[in-house]
């Protein structure tokens, strides 16, 4: 029937299942959409669309399918009724009726009906002025106040809404935010990241429900409450990511991680530092790696203690001086006693356990520009790609000593 | 024809709801699924269950999620402490396991004889398999209870509206079984109607110039939270007791701490909204 629709909105990129499919037509079998193509426009929506981030592609998806189904037929249809109906009428004088009547031959029609898309083009540029459609009060059920600011609902049950053209809005273009979808697979693969240790430090504080029943019923019955440790999460990370020119054509990934990392709330303590290309004697407190906002590398070194989790994220894609030369540093401001390389093994040795993230998929490694620093700082740090199962390898990794 | 008398949702006097939302309500209610609503705080999503509850004249049962609300609170507790704490004093018959069951929100909407609207308020404060471990209940209505033996099964088909601030993500699976719905910020035409609804005595010209600087306010680049209706609503009270001038409303821009809840916001509000010509008290006295 229409299971162009369906196709047409997973063509783009709306995770719409078969389930959701089913409900539809179950709910257009129920005669929910009332024969409307707006109210099928924004039942569809609820039914398939489970986020407002896809709102935008579900309208140009919806344009694409419907977009030929401009419904002229039903502006008229409305019209009769109204005229059919003494009650509507009632509040217009006889000079209005005579226009409404004159409006309704096929010729008047035709001028109604421009007149109509007309005030609706108008509609869409003014934003409040929606009392005054046609210009008559007894069809003014035409439109007032309007579901959105664009303007173009029309009064109480009845009206010409053209869902095409609400769709053609495009109004949620501001909620499409592809950086949201994919966030949680993230979250999910950074759940793994746990020790759950019990603190032996701190005061029981926790009832011990097996430990309660056992000593209890060890002493026939007279209740005998055992307390225990929460058991917590210890794992400690340290986030570094390079900030350098050429991860910008990865930021959006990146950017997917460094939210699914903040929202762990499960971490004991989690550090987060930038730098350039690569980690020299300084780390940068920001994305923007500005001298004034940075904290030694020796420092942090002797103030995380090597039970944190280092996970580098970076490319590893740079000029092989970078890396390896004295003075390699590519900010022109700064000079490096020690090479690029020496700082990562210094870093490597002081965790215990570490990952490199590489936001470049694992295939193009040996052919992509900065091969060989690829290929030097994956022997320093285990490298996985940045992927959710990219990821989970690393979490898995971050688990197990070197 | 799926509506009835009984079950159509046409909105309530003090609740605003537009033509979109009214007709995702009855689709949830109609295909029994449960109602997922998101949008920007103080949109009224928590309304919104209270309005469908009075529109319909039904009970409302609200489960308010924690960060540490688990699946199973929502279902019922076996309190074991208190029945061993019993088992100690003869009094009691602590053979009756059932005594002990105590049935949480969920439960409650469940096991009542009467039809009732459920709102889970806020989901995403929760564990983020906390959706994933109620699908099972939402979907079948039902779930068992070991401990007794028992099934508590839905009598009437509670109306679910489940809240979310989009802190989270929420699993696929658990999206899949909602009709969703996104609250946007009201426009301007809409937000008169529930100040009206509110404050029904407001006077036309303080409530132009204080939703002229409100919605000004709230194109400030940099805010961090951008006040909301709620906010909006409580100033205008504010306004009317403080016995400000409509005029005063932009050029001295008063009780601006009921609208920004943040010290950074005010000042970045302040400066920005200086350069535009609102806000400059000194012009004016």
């Amino acid at each position: 029937m229409f299971s162009n629709f369906f196709f047409l909105l997973r063509a783009h990129g709306i995770p719409v299942s078969l389930l959701e499919w089913l409900n539809l037509i179950e709910a257009l079998s129920l005669g929910m959409a009332q024969s409307s193509l707006l109210d099928f426009y924004s039942l569809a929506r609820s039914i398939l669309v489970k986020s407002e981030a896809y709102y935008d592609q579900y309208d140009q998806a919806f344009g694409e399918a419907f977009g030929g189904i401009e419904t002229p037929a039903e502006i008229a249809e409305e019209v009769w009724e109204w005229l059919a109906d003494p009650l509507e009428t009632e509040g217009m004088d006889a000079d209005e009726n005579a226009r409404l009547a004159e409006a309704l031959t096929p010729e008047g029609l035709e001028d109604l009906r421009q007149r109509f898309e007309e005030l609706l083009k108008e509609q869409k540029e003014a934003h409040n002025g929606g009392h005054q459609w046609i210009g008559t009060r007894g069809t003014s059920a035409f439109g007032h106040s309007g579901i959105h600011p664009g303007g173009m609902r029309v009064g109480g049950e009845s009206g010409n809404r053209s869902a095409v053209k609400v769709a053609a809005e495009r109004r949620y273009r501001g909620y499409r935010t592809d950086v949201t979808v994919g966030v949680r697979q993230f979250e999910v693969a950074l759940r793994r990241l746990r020790r759950l240790t019990a603190k032996e430090d701190m005061p029981p504080d926790k009832l011990d429900l097996e430990g309660t029943i056992d000593a209890t019923a060890g002493q026939a019955g007279m209740l005998s409450l055992v307390w225990t440790h929460e058991r917590r999460n210890t794992v400690k990370v340290l986030l570094l990511m390079d900030a350098g020119g050429s991860m910008h054509t990865h930021s959006r990934l990146c950017s997917r991680l460094f939210t699914a990392v903040n929202r762990a709330s499960h971490f004991k303590d989690l550090r987060t530092y930038y730098f350039h290309n690569c980690v020299y004697d300084h780390l940068y407190h920001d994305p923007t790696c500005h001298p004034r906002n940075s904290v030694s590398t020796a420092q942090v070194l002797q103030e995380l203690t090597p039970d944190y989790k280092l996970v580098m994220v970076g490319d590893a894609s740079m000029a092989p001086s970078e890396l390896l030369a004295r003075h390699g540093i590519i900010w022109w401001g700064s000079l490096n006693e020690e090479p690029g390389l020496e700082w990562l093994q210094r870093l490597r040795r002081h965790f215990t356990h570490s990952a490199w993230l590489n936001p470049i998929p694992e295939y193009r490694w040996d052919t992509i520009y900065g091969r060989e620093t690829i290929e030097l700082v994956s022997k320093v740090f285990p490298m996985y790609e940045l992927t959710v199962d990219g990821l989970t390898a690393a979490v898995r990794k971050l688990l197990v000593k070197k | 024809m799926y509506s009835s008398e009984t079950t159509t949702y046409t909105g309530t006097r003090d609740y605003i709801a537009n033509q979109t939302l009214m007709q995702t309500v009855n689709a949830a209610v109609a295909l029994k699924r449960p109602l997922l609503i998101k949008g920007e705080p103080g949109t009224g999503k928590t309304m919104l269950a209270e309005s469908i509850a009075r529109g319909l004249d039904l009970d409302l049962y609200t489960w308010n999620i924690k960060s540490t609300t688990k699946a199973q609170d929502g279902l019922y507790v076996y309190d074991t402490v208190q029945r061993l704490f019993d088992s100690q004093f003869h009094d009691h018959d602590v053979s009756d396991i059932s005594q002990y069951i105590k049935l949480g929100r969920l439960g409650e909407a469940f096991a009542t004889e009467d039809k009732v609207v459920l709102l889970i308020d806020e989901i995403d404060k929760a564990d983020l398999e906390f959706p994933n471990d109620l699908l099972w209940e939402l979907d079948q209505m039902d779930f068992y209870i070991p401990e007794t033996g028992e099934t508590v099964r839905a009598k009437q088909r509670p109306i679910v509206v489940i809240t979310s601030n989009a802190e989270k993500e929420l699993p696929d699976a658990f999206l899949r079984r909602c009709v969703f719905h996104y609250i946007e910020f009201p426009g301007e035409q809409l937000m008169r109607e529930i100040v009206d609804v509110h404050h029904p005595d407001l006077e036309d010209h303080l409530l132009d110039m204080a939703l002229e600087a409100f919605y000004q306010m709230r194109e400030v680049p940099g805010i961090q939270k951008k006040p909301s209706t709620s906010e909006l609503l409580d100033w205008l009270q504010a306004l009317v007791v403080g016995g400000i001038k409509p005029q005063d409303v932009s050029s001295r821009l008063p009780f601006l701490g009921v609208l920004l809840k943040k010290d950074r916001d005010v000042t970045t509000t302040v400066d920005h909204l200086r350069k535009r010509g609102l806000g400059q008290k000194t012009e004016h006295r």
